[in-house]
């Protein structure tokens, strides 16, 4: 089998290769998207942001558990890990529907929210 | 079959790129989130079906391992949409503009 040797010296099979390519692309979207986490005008924004980098991970951690060869330990993990991103967005959205304003600065002018 | 998720795998990286564009992009909340919705979806079930293919070349016990991401699959397609439903409706209900053609 013809392998791809890194300049560390570490051989990887084409598979290998090809995740590892795939997840260094996913994490440089994922920083992209936290562009818009970071400086979103709204909440709103954010909580769309925090929901796709979250849905995103649970797709790194597969990939995570196929570089490392342990597939059915990390399997477990991103489950679990979907159930919580979905019970995240879900209360945080929650919470801004009941208080009722999308300005972080407003409430810290002690303006109450109605 | 690595083809095949090589394919799957590529498809999906391709329909992020264009999530992420539109969400860095788009003018407005609602139009954000469309984009953030759909393409967040269609990417992540994509790259999840081409990770059931390169599992399968595998040996062992692989089946198992196929039906778990078919339930991470499902779990991720009726459930992301429902939250980007929840968020929709707490932008709406807490005033957020629609972006108009003369409002810039």
């Amino acid at each position: 089998m013809n392998s791809f040797v890194t300049t560390a010296g570490v051989a990887l099979k084409p598979v290998e290769l090809f995740v590892t390519t795939a997840g260094v692309a996913l994490i440089g979207l994922m920083l992209l998207v936290l562009v818009r986490a970071v400086k979103g005008p709204t909440v709103i924004d954010r909580l769309v942001a925090i929901n796709v980098i979250g849905t995103k991970s649970i797709v790194l951690l597969l990939f995570a558990g196929i570089l490392f060869e342990q597939l059915e330990m990390f399997v477990d993990i991103a489950l679990g890990y979907g159930l919580l991103n979905f019970i995240v967005s879900i209360a945080a959205s929650r919470y801004y529907q009941h208080r009722r304003c999308l300005e972080p600065a407003h409430t810290a002018k002690g303006g109450q929210p109605s | 079959m690595e083809i095949l998720a090589y394919i799957l795998i590529s498809t999906g990286l391709i329909f992020f790129l264009g999530t992420t564009i539109g969400l860095l992009r788009f003018p407005d909340f609602y139009s954000r989130m469309h984009a953030a919705s759909k393409g967040d979806t269609l990417s992540t079930v994509l790259i999840l079906l081409g990770c059931i293919c390169l599992v399968s070349t595998q040996g062992g016990m692989n089946w198992l391992l196929g039906l778990k991401i078919l339930l991470i699959i499902n779990f991720i397609f009726i459930g992301s949409p429902t939250a980007t439903h929840a968020m929709m409706d707490a932008g709406n209900k807490a005033g957020a503009e629609p972006w108009k053609k003369d409002s810039e």
